[in-house]
């Protein structure tokens, strides 16, 4: 395949539109660590964003940065910490769960809406991304947003960019409020706790004045290995405060340690890479979003029929759950599951060919889909930005 | 007077009747509103210069009302002019004269809460404050905070994406906002969102948050509601010089604190609230910050202590650290009451920019210079964490243009915005006031296609029309 790698964003510009002209699909993209995720789509060329790097702005007293589209995520990251800051949503690392290589773009953690444990306090990359720029299916350069914080002028157009999978425009920049790294971080570790035990300690914590920046639940098949983790973050004084006031609140879930330092990053590293899913392919992974209460019963459903292993994040509102890959990998139970109890489940990790036999994303509603094929006809008349990435038909 | 309305359709006024009739088989009678003196209650909203009577006024007691009401509008090509409690700063609720308001204020139901889950379900005529009001009891509240907020509903807050002063740390509507059930122009009835975070496919509750009445009519909403910090207590510091705020705004953020508001006055506008609120305000200074931090007493002392430290090196005239309820409410008081003080000294109108905060020292000496070639006072409270700026151009309406003088003076400190690298509102809306505005910050392009994407939801420009774009340059799409 034909990769097509522009300079700079008059030269992605001119390429689309060439495209446009033509009507011969791009492949939409950064370094492609993600590539086998979406629907697998049928296209003549890629277009990555991999020349388009650099920093174009960072104000750390404004709590801003901005960086073309294919700057590394690890570049953005370093250069916050220098100054003591970091992207709020703490987004994931695709690489250990689907064993690619290369170096994942900023770019594509915008077009992913990709975020991770602190999502739950902080918001997703869709709450950070302030101000976008990108080239739409008509080679049309667009911005939207802009560089400050509050910004009501105009149509939102960098929500819909967010976790729009490039099938809407190729973004060349992308525009981020930050947040201060905190001074100190520090997990309490709850063990024993079954699913409903568990998402109900993570409830109380998520609902105490305490500032909780991340609760996850990790369930072992011998129930006492099962781990409950509330995280905490801020100045070493406030956390000490928080840390006893939530051990006296959460006295019923049992005794409470806590976890500090590396192993404690480890811990919330793997949970936000979903890394203990990581195997050589047997194993389907699912990402299922639903409300937090709910998340045990929706499980319970699908182990019902289906041996799947599963942890949870966002206080229980986020299910990982890997199954056998054979058969339909569990769609059926899961989609019953999604649309009896609420939420959206996204096929994360399968081979090409069940990404492109079973739905990747949660079916919509027709009226939903209606709406959802005139947005994309809007920014791409010739549906040549990664057509049927998401849906068959946008 | 300078802002134009679209030329009133005469084939749907001469039609008056004949739409009054076709409204009136859909909704029960005390619905309808059709005489003069009661449709006079709709003719503006926050932004009262500017008038207009529409056609009918119309309150749906139900989402299926307002989808019979919307369909029959599509079918007859009639305008519709969506207003919650009628509000908005921007003229966003402003009604047209070939236009019916369609008015969500009776839908004003708590339908459900879920503190386990951190969520409110709510019809979307609610008011603002009733939600917090509602989740109260159990310590909770939802968190974006307009001014008007105890007037405001939801639907126009989703409308505006409406802010407060606490959004620093707990963000504007669209970071509260986890789903809506919407009517579209054809009167389907779609479900964006829901109690989950996050969604499936293209992020249309983020579009739709913000639309301005322009996309479809929110019927419903599910909020984030939050358990509320233990406490709260603000610190006041003044400044001799506006650099030097300015200066201890950055040095505050960049010591990786995030107050809950940090709010900023210049010396007209400590002059006019201490002079109505006895606020104990310092009047030899330049600059004020009020700088409030949360949580129980022994983590705001700490973060209080640590605030007063950064701010010693830019040589504070005043450090009033607030030690107790009391001396909270006095220093929230003056702040709280700028708009109305303001308001008993001169007719005033209040813009609504958003600019770097680094540039905050040299916009606010230009603010000065812009207000005072047209020979006006001006004075500044705004919000300074997030660059959020609220210029009161003052002047006297009694005097022959100065009403037009002002909003040219508003309209070059919105371009000055633009120019230092911000917007031209954060958080009241583009509405009728700054729609003419609009090509200062986005260029052909950027225009067309957010009009291509309204047009996805409503090609006939019939959902609020007169507001956001500029009336030259639209396309059916």
């Amino acid at each position: 395949m034909n990769t097509l790698i522009p300079r700079d964003e008059q030269d992605a510009a001119s390429i689309v539109a060439d495209a446009a002209a033509r009507r011969t699909p791009l492949n939409l993209c950064g370094n492609g660590t993600k590539a086998a995720m979406g629907r697998p789509n049928q296209t003549e060329a890629s277009l990555t964003s991999a020349a388009l790097t650099g920093i174009t702005l960072y104000e750390p007293a404004e709590m801003v940065i901005s960086a073309r589209s294919g700057t590394p995520l690890a570049e953005v990251v370093e250069s916050l910490a220098e100054k003591g800051q970091q992207l709020p949503f703490e987004p994931m690392d695709y690489r250990l769960l689907l064993g690619s290589r290369g170096e994942p773009t900023i770019g594509a953690v915008a077009a992913m809406n990709i975020s991770g444990p602190r999502r739950i306090m902080a918001g997703a990359v869709r709450d950070s991304l302030i101000g976008v720029r990108f080239v739409n299916g008509r080679g049309e350069v667009v911005k939207s947003g802009g560089r400050v914080m509050k910004n009501v002028t105009g149509l939102d157009l960098v929500k819909l960019m967010a976790g729009s999978w490039g099938t809407l425009g190729f973004l060349t920049e992308v525009t981020f409020k930050v947040l201060p790294k905190p001074e100190r971080m520090s997990t309490l570790l709850i063990r024993g706790l079954d699913d409903e035990s568990a998402v109900a300690a993570l409830s109380a914590a998520l609902g105490s004045p305490f500032d909780v920046t991340a609760a996850a639940h990790l369930p072992a098949p011998d129930r006492q290995g099962a781990r409950t983790l509330i995280r905490l973050e801020g100045f070493s004084v406030s956390v000490d405060y928080r840390l006893g006031e939530l051990r006296r609140l959460l006295k019923r879930f049992g005794g409470a340690d806590i976890l500090e330092g590396r192993g404690a990053e480890a811990v919330w590293q793997a949970l936000r890479d979903a890394s203990i899913f990581q195997d050589r392919g047997e194993r389907a992974v699912w990402r299922i979003s639903t409300a937090p209460t709910k998340g045990p019963a929706l499980v319970a459903r699908v182990a019902e029929t289906i041996e799947a292993q599963w942890f949870y994040d966002w206080g229980g509102g986020l299910v990982w759950l890997a199954t056998p890959a054979e058969g339909d990998l569990g769609a059926a139970a899961i989609r019953a599951a999604t649309s009896a109890l609420g939420g959206h489940a996204t096929l994360v990790r399968a081979p090409d060919a069940d990404r492109s036999r079973l739905d990747v994303f949660e079916p919509q509603a027709e009226a939903v889909m209606v709406l959802s094929r005139g947005i994309k006809a809007s920014l791409d008349p010739a549906g040549i930005l990664n057509p049927g990435r998401m849906y068959a038909g946008i | 007077m300078s802002i134009a309305f679209p030329t009133p359709d005469e084939a749907v006024l001469s039609r008056r009747n004949e739409i009054l009739a076709g409204l009136g088989r859909l909704v029960a009678p005390e619905a309808l509103i059709v005489t003069e003196d009661e449709r006079r209650a709709f003719e503006t909203d926050g932004l009262t210069a500017y008038r207009q009577m529409p056609l009918a006024v119309v309150l749906p007691s139900s989402t299926q009302e307002v989808s019979a009401i919307l369909r029959f509008c599509r079918e007859n090509g009639v305008k519709v002019v969506p207003r919650g409690a009628g509000t908005s700063l921007s003229g966003g609720a402003i009604p047209q004269a070939d236009a019916i308001v369609l008015g969500v204020a009776k839908m004003n139901r708590v339908l459900d809460v879920d503190f386990e889950n951190r969520v409110a379900h709510v019809q979307a005529g609610i008011t603002n404050l009733a939600i917090s009001q509602a989740v109260a009891h159990e310590g909770f509240f939802y968190a974006p905070d307009p001014s008007s907020q105890l007037a405001c509903t939801i639907a126009g807050n989703i409308a505006m994406n409406s802010g407060g002063a606490h959004c620093l740390k707990y963000g504007v509507t669209t970071n509260n906002l986890l789903g809506v059930t919407m009517v579209l122009l054809d009167g389907t009835v779609v479900e964006l969102g829901g109690a989950h975070l996050d969604s499936a496919g293209y992020d249309l509750l983020g579009l739709v948050c913000g639309s301005e009445g322009q996309l479809g009519i929110v019927t419903e909403a599910s909020v984030r509601i939050l358990r509320a910090a233990e406490g709260a207590r603000p610190a006041l510091l003044g400044f001799e010089r506006v650099e030097d705020a300015g200066a201890c705004v950055a040095a505050i953020i960049a010591a990786g604190i995030i107050p809950v508001a940090l709010e900023y006055m210049d010396r007209p506008a400590i002059q006019i609230c201490e002079a109505f609120a006895h606020a104990g305000y310092p009047l030899d200074v330049d600059a004020m910050l009020i700088v409030e931090v949360e949580g129980s007493d022994q983590e705001i002392d700490d973060m209080l202590r640590r605030i007063v430290a950064i701010a010693e090196p830019f040589r504070p005239k005043t450090v009033k650290v607030s030690q107790s309820e009391a001396e909270s409410a006095a220093i929230w008081k003056g702040r709280k009451s700028a708009f109305g003080a303001t308001g008993r000294v001169a007719d005033y109108i209040c813009m609504d920019g958003t600019i770097p905060t680094g540039q905050l020292p040299q916009v606010l000496r230009r603010i000065d210079e812009i207000a005072k070639s047209y020979g006006l006072g001006v004075a500044n409270v705004f919000h300074a964490g997030d660059g959020n700026l609220h210029p009161l151009v003052m002047f006297d309406s009694s005097k022959p243009g100065e009403m037009e003088k002002a909003e040219a003076a508003g309209e070059d400190i919105l371009k000055l915005c633009v120019e230092v690298g911000g917007c031209l509102t954060g958080e009241h809306g583009v509405g009728i006031e700054k729609r003419d505005l609009m090509p200062y910050q986005f260029n052909a392009v950027d225009l067309e296609q957010q009009m291509r994407v309204r047009g996805v939801f409503d090609p006939g420009w019939l959902l609020n029309p007169a507001k956001v774009f500029p009336l030259e340059g639209r396309f059916a799409a």
